[in-house]
């Protein structure tokens, strides 16, 4: 689309975003929630809705979902009632979800994120509410029925609303990763799009960037993966600011994406929309949030990104892309402070984890738990580093290697078993730089003559004879000392 | 054999050996056989009920038996049963049976009472007549031209003609205590929470409650006791402590009792049954109890509000009921749609359907305020009042139904007629608290009239301790 059309509009955009929570059981019943099991394994009475069985609260959904509300600066609601949301689909085993509708448990937060130019930018949480996942319809090949799979039905589910301030594709896809990042840190939901652990809907509408009133807006949904998301907001904003050049209106419908096509075609239009009847849900007392009950979860709640981001750039004194890099995955970021509390050096330190550890991580596609060296060791590499006991590329080719094979050794062991320890005792390599130079005397006559490169050569060659543990300072300076004389 | 009224009877027959529990089954087992036109039993567990009953004679003989041994009971076809047959009088349940037992039941169960059958009912427990069955409708043993009442007809009549010796059944707006009227029986529905309702069909929600149809209230008490207090599979019930109703019946306390003077000016209130009421309360304060006329203003408010509030639970709570994942589907669907649509048209009865419209039409996003939400503040308002002149009174009394048994038929054609039926009994159902209906007097027709009391919240200590006294009274003087 030509800019100077573009330009012209300003897109309106807010996300919903539904995350399955970590629980064990699911959110009305004690039936299990484990994936991945055979279709209809993770099933009781309660699950399929038989005549005369109740939902129970399941006590972890309301705590992860509080976690949810403290980390994205929230007001808790403290009188929650359970609402009933019906419709008929085969994969709702009630004939209606239980969910929140009046008393969300979660309100008016926020949460900082980078605008499209890098900066700050904060977008608003409308709510934040508890509710419970539905089965899956299957239609398998050579099968003329449809099939449902009842094991997801129930599993709980968070709904986090945020307040329409993105304004364009890559502040949606900044607010989702940060989500993603949240509710990982706070260990209530893998963040998986792909499986659809995280989901979301876009509600995007544009209007002329001078218009009193904001366009009609059509909501997106089918969007399964990140770069999906930002996809379809593209793709949705020019389609609707096409419609508006071209005269027309745009309908307040429901759109899906089509991930082959990278775009978005019309499902139903508001006029059609199920008229949901909500109403307080009978069969569930007023859940009441207790002081007590609140205080022990601000208690537990873990460092979040953001915290440890301004940590590291204004305690540590690492540039914001270091703190970025490291505080993308919580595991990461706990392995760096830990390290922290072993070295001082926290630059270099960051540089080992950006470095070092992530390329044998990703060359093994390992997680960071499973990382065999403990922050003290890696601390112990750059102890030697910074005592000049090895040069930076013997800790990293050799000390680094050989400790990941012998994990219960550390660094400095390494370095004294495999003679590594640089050489900087002047008068052991005063007598190599002479052999050397005995050895090459007509390089030494060009250099004389004005061949300054040839530096380098004698220092391989003094590095050849010590196998490259002399000290390169202490070995340059003798070198030139040799040469001058 | 001998006609048994309580249980305390039985066990003394069969402590002194003139009868086992076996006996007692085979011979309830013949009565439903001989009464089988009374349609009071949809089936009956005969090897099993047999089973039990050897258990508990064996228990007996060895001192190990549970309290409620001797007892042979009935349930209203909403009670879950594990392994048997569940479908709440409906088409739509046509096949299904039940994977687990409801607590109530399963409680009954581990005091060895013995379970003899399944118990005919409205459809949904949605109905004043028991004419509302996919099995057609129950007779009144006092007279097969009536109805029993409803929706616990069956129930009713299984304690009416001796064909169990206890009923549990379920009240959401009378349905245990106006059935119990009509048929000459005790009807007694506790506060609101005090029974676990897992297990129990749901027809609305924060309305139903498990009510016990017996012949002495001092089974009532027993049977309560078995079967009230907190439950882990219901999140509603009341977590207070269970008193030992059966032994708190003695009582020779001076009441404060209120009569609802509006009831006793209604329009339909059927001179017969308002003179034998109106007598008990003569009767009461010559026996030196204080009684007083109380005034109720929201007396016609009452069935529209609870109306609109059950249909709207109902239509939620049926929706399950699908066509999906057990029961009745329909063999002409063509698509999704027409699957939903045909299942639940064949399925559910005209009148279930009607409430199902109604609660539908009422949650609607345009009349949602107007409806539901009005109805919601009514019933405060009533809960309220209700609250605060048991505060002031320890009974209220009233008719528990504004006539006695009508014809079969009577009133099938006018579903608002019917409605107002429950007019006495949803006071309480709104309102939460206990009420029961107890037996105290026929008309000319040779019809019981039942007397209805209602008591403060969680206070059926002193409702059954004050109608047994009731109970006995009128014995005494007749």
């Amino acid at each position: 689309m030509d800019t100077s059309i573009r330009d012209k509009y300003q897109a309106i955009i807010g996300l919903e975003v539904h995350a399955q929570l970590l629980t064990e059981s699911k959110a009305y019943s004690s039936d299990s929630t484990e994936y991945g099991m055979l279709p209809n394994s993770n099933l009781s009475v309660i699950t399929l809705a038989h005549p005369g069985t109740l939902p129970r609260v399941n006590k972890s959904v309301v705590e992860m979902a509080l976690k949810m509300g403290l980390a994205t600066n929230c007001d808790i609601t403290r009188y929650n009632l359970y609402a009933r949301k019906n419709y008929f689909y085969p994969d709702l085993p009630k004939g209606y979800q239980i969910t929140q509708d009046k008393t969300p448990i979660c309100t008016l937060g926020y949460i900082n994120i980078k605008d499209a130019e890098g900066n700050d930018k904060r977008i608003g949480i409308t709510r934040i509410h508890m509710e419970e996942d539905a089965g899956k319809s299957m239609h398998l090949p050579g099968e003329t029925e449809t099939l449902v799979d009842y094991n997801r039905a129930g599993v709980p589910l968070i709904e986090i609303v945020s307040e329409p301030d993105i304004r364009d594709s890559v502040e949606a896809y900044n607010y989702l990763m940060e989500i993603k990042r949240l509710v990982k840190y706070l260990d209530i939901c893998d963040g998986n799009m792909e499986e659809g652990s995280l989901r979301c809907d876009a509600n995007i509408s544009v209007m002329l960037k001078d218009a009193p009133l904001w366009g009609t807006k059509v909501e997106v949904k089918n969007m399964n993966s990140f770069r999906n998301v930002q996809r379809a907001i593209e793709h949705e904003i020019e389609r609707q600011i096409m419609v508006v050049e071209n005269g027309g209106k745009v309908e307040g419908e429901t759109r899906n994406f089509d991930a082959n096509t990278g775009s978005t075609t019309a499902m139903r239009s508001k006029e059609t929309l199920n008229d949901y009847r909500y109403f307080p849900e009978p069969d569930l007392p007023p859940l009441i949030i207790h002081q007590e009950w609140l205080d022990g979860i601000k208690a537990a709640m873990p460092s979040l990104p953001q915290e440890l981001y301004k940590r590291f750039v204004e305690v540590y004194g690492l540039p914001e892309y270091d703190a970025a890099v490291l505080t993308d995955a919580k595991e990461i970021a706990l392995y760096f402070e830990e390290l922290c509390k072993h070295t001082t050096n926290y630059k270099a330190a960051s540089n080992w984890m950006m470095g070092q550890v992530k390329s044998y991580l990703n060359e093994l596609q390992l997680h960071i738990r499973d990382f065999p060296l403990q922050p003290e060791q890696i601390a112990g590499i750059i102890a030697l580093v910074d005592e000049n006991k090895v040069s930076h590329s013997v800790a990293a080719k050799q000390v680094f290697p050989y400790l990941l094979e012998h994990p219960e050794l550390n660094a400095q062991q390494v370095a004294e078993q495999q003679n590594l320890l640089q050489q900087s005792d002047s008068g052991e390599l005063t007598q190599i730089v002479q052999a050397v130079l005995q050895e090459n005397p007509a390089k030494v006559e060009e250099y004389k003559a004005g061949k300054q490169s040839l530096v380098g050569m004698f220092m391989g060659e003094i590095m050849k004879k010590t196998k490259g543990k002399a000290d390169p300072k202490v070995a340059n300076q003798l070198l030139r000392e040799g040469l001058n004389a | 054999m001998k006609q048994y009224n309580s249980l305390r009877d039985v066990r003394t027959d069969l402590t002194n050996g003139e009868v086992t529990c076996r006996q007692l089954v085979e011979q309830y087992l013949r009565n439903i056989n001989e009464k089988a036109e009374l349609n009071a039993f949809l089936e009956t567990f005969d090897e099993e009920a047999l089973a039990q009953a050897d258990a508990a004679d064996r228990k007996l003989a060895n001192g190990t038996a549970g309290k409620l041994a001797g007892m042979v009971i009935g349930i209203k076809d909403v009670l879950a049963y594990q392994g048997h047959r569940l479908q709440a009088s409906s088409q739509i349940l046509d096949g299904f049976k039940s994977l687990y037992t409801a607590t109530a039941v399963q409680r009954l169960l581990a005091e060895d009472a013995v379970i003899i059958g399944r118990q005919n009912c409205d459809e949904f427990a949605m109905g004043a007549s028991n004419e509302n069955s996919s099995f057609g409708p129950v007779l009144n043993a006092d007279d097969h031209s009536r109805v029993p009442g409803g929706s616990s007809g069956g129930s009713a009549v299984a304690v009416q003609a001796d064909l169990c010796l206890a009923s549990i059944g379920s009240d959401t707006g009378g349905s245990v205590r106006q059935p119990a009227s009509f048929c000459g029986v005790v009807g007694f529905k506790p506060t609101y929470s005090r029974i676990s309702r897992y297990g129990l069909i749901a027809y609305a929600s924060s309305f139903d409650q498990i009510g016990i149809i017996s012949k002495s209230v001092e089974d009532a008490a027993l049977l309560l006791e078995v079967m009230a207090g907190p439950d882990a599979y219901d999140s509603t019930v009341s977590q207070r402590d269970v008193p030992a109703y059966s032994g708190l019946l003695a009582t020779d306390t001076r009441y404060k009792i209120g009569y609802i003077r509006d009831c006793f000016e209604s329009e339909g209130l059927d001179a017969e049954v308002k003179d034998s009421i109106l007598s008990i309360k003569d009767m009461l304060r010559e026996a030196g109890h204080t009684v007083e006329a109380v005034d109720f203003p929201y007396l016609d408010y009452i069935v529209p509000t609870y109306y609109i509030l059950t249909t709207a639970e109902a239509s939620s709570n049926l929706g399950r009921y699908d066509g999906v994942k057990y029961g009745y589907r329909t063999d002409n669907a063509t698509d999704l749609s027409s699957m939903y649509k045909k299942t639940r048209a064949e399925g559910f009865g005209l009148e279930v359907q009607r409430r199902i419209m109604l609660g539908t039409f009422v949650l609607s996003a345009d009349y949602y305020d107007a409806y539901y939400t009005k109805a919601q503040k009514v019933r405060r308002l009533i809960k309220e009042k209700t609250d605060e002149l048991l505060q002031t009174y320890d009974f209220l009394i009233l008719p528990t139904a504004p006539t006695t048994a009508f014809k079969l038929g009577e009133n099938t054609a006018n579903p608002l007629a019917m409605y107002l039926a429950d007019i006495f009994t949803v006071q309480a159902s709104l309102a939460g608290v206990p009420a029961i209906s107890i037996p105290v007097g026929r008309d000319a027709n040779g019809l019981s009239i039942g007397l209805q009391l209602m008591s403060r919240s969680f206070g059926e200590p002193a409702l059954l301790a004050f109608s047994n006294y009731i109970l006995d009274k009128i014995t005494v003087e007749a």
